[in-house]
């Protein structure tokens, strides 16, 4: 009885920590290094994603304004009220498997929160802490 | 007998003057096409699904003329679509271009989404489908309370707070719910 819970905490812990990369975000990390960018950090990338900045509209706002406080629930778009998918892998295994998808959000989302583009190391930050989710 | 000869000559007559001119040439092939259809018609495109759902209801190429899909499908113009980034890449917005022109109001053969080809005027290209002539029309004498006042609705942008089957492309009266007026028929 003992053992299975032992194995049934040890599955549960290889299951969690299994989105720490996925072959997407691999790929993407070799381009961002490539770029210029040093090593990742997911605690950069953390406080990169709270930060309230005046958006493309003037607007304040941060990630989280879409995304929501919990990155395991779904959020919901400003504007449209369009439901977002979770963004936390554990919740959602479809996050972060689509280098093209990848891409084409970090342009969008960096041009409407910061009303710039994302650096390679920003991005890199962004995914690392988004793995660790 | 010779009334079917007739009647055979006159739809020949009919579909060789349809020839190249866009509006009457249309026409009569939709006239002629037994596939028509009274609603618009339903998105069966996956990557404009995808695409344009992921933000926002994704309305059918049918609800505007192809003159206001080319102006909203540029890729400048998506940069800064209604205030936000909605950049596709080269290949991704050749096909959602595609798709838009070749099921655009004027180009389909459902019915409502000829009438809303016809009620636009030549030089207008509305870039809002709220803008379009005969969608404003039809929407005319719904009062504001049950619109921009629903706490469940808040804009007539949003097509599916009332048009429960807008997705499948019906918009008839008999399937709209406004949220919060359960007694409005």
């Amino acid at each position: 009885m003992k053992l299975h819970k032992i194995l049934m905490t040890a599955g549960l812990l290889l299951a969690t920590t299994a989105a720490l990369a996925t072959p997407a975000t691999d790929e993407l990390f070799a381009k961002y290094k490539s770029a210029g960018a040093a090593g990742f950090d997911a605690a950069r990338g953390d406080k990169a994603w709270h930060k309230e900045s005046k958006g493309e509209e003037g607007q304040t706002m941060s990630c989280s304004t879409c995304h929501g406080q919990d990155l395991g629930k779904e959020g919901k778009h400003h504007k449209t009220n369009k439901v977002i998918a979770p963004m936390a892998p554990s919740a959602n295994k479809e996050r972060l498997t689509d280098v093209k998808k990848i891409e084409k959000w970090f342009k969008r989302n960096c041009n409407d929160v910061l009303a710039r583009e994302c650096t390679a190391q920003e991005k890199g930050d962004y995914l690392k802490f988004l793995l660790g989710k | 007998m010779r009334t079917n000869i007739k009647a055979a000559l006159l739809a020949a007559a009919l579909l060789m003057s349809s020839g190249p001119a866009l509006a009457e040439g249309n026409f009569w092939l939709w006239l002629v096409n037994f596939s028509r259809q009274k609603e618009v018609q339903a998105v069966d495109n996956k990557v404009w699904k995808e695409e344009c759902g992921s933000c926002h209801f994704a309305y059918q190429p049918g609800l505007l003329p192809g003159k206001s899909w080319v102006k909203l499908l540029d890729e400048k113009a998506l940069a800064d679509h209604f205030g936000e980034d909605a950049s596709l890449d080269k290949e991704t917005l050749k096909e959602v271009s595609d798709y838009a022109m070749a099921n655009a109001a004027e180009n389909s053969m459902y019915k409502r989404s000829r009438k809303i080809a016809l009620a636009t005027a030549d030089g207008e290209v509305p870039l809002r489908i709220t803008e379009v002539r005969y969608i404003k029309r039809k929407h005319h004498d719904i009062p504001e309370k049950m619109v921009k006042g629903n706490k469940d609705v808040k804009s007539q942008a949003y097509c599916n707070a009332c048009h429960t089957k807008a997705e499948e492309g019906i918009f008839d009266e008999d399937t709209v719910d406004i949220p919060n007026f359960p007694d409005r028929d």
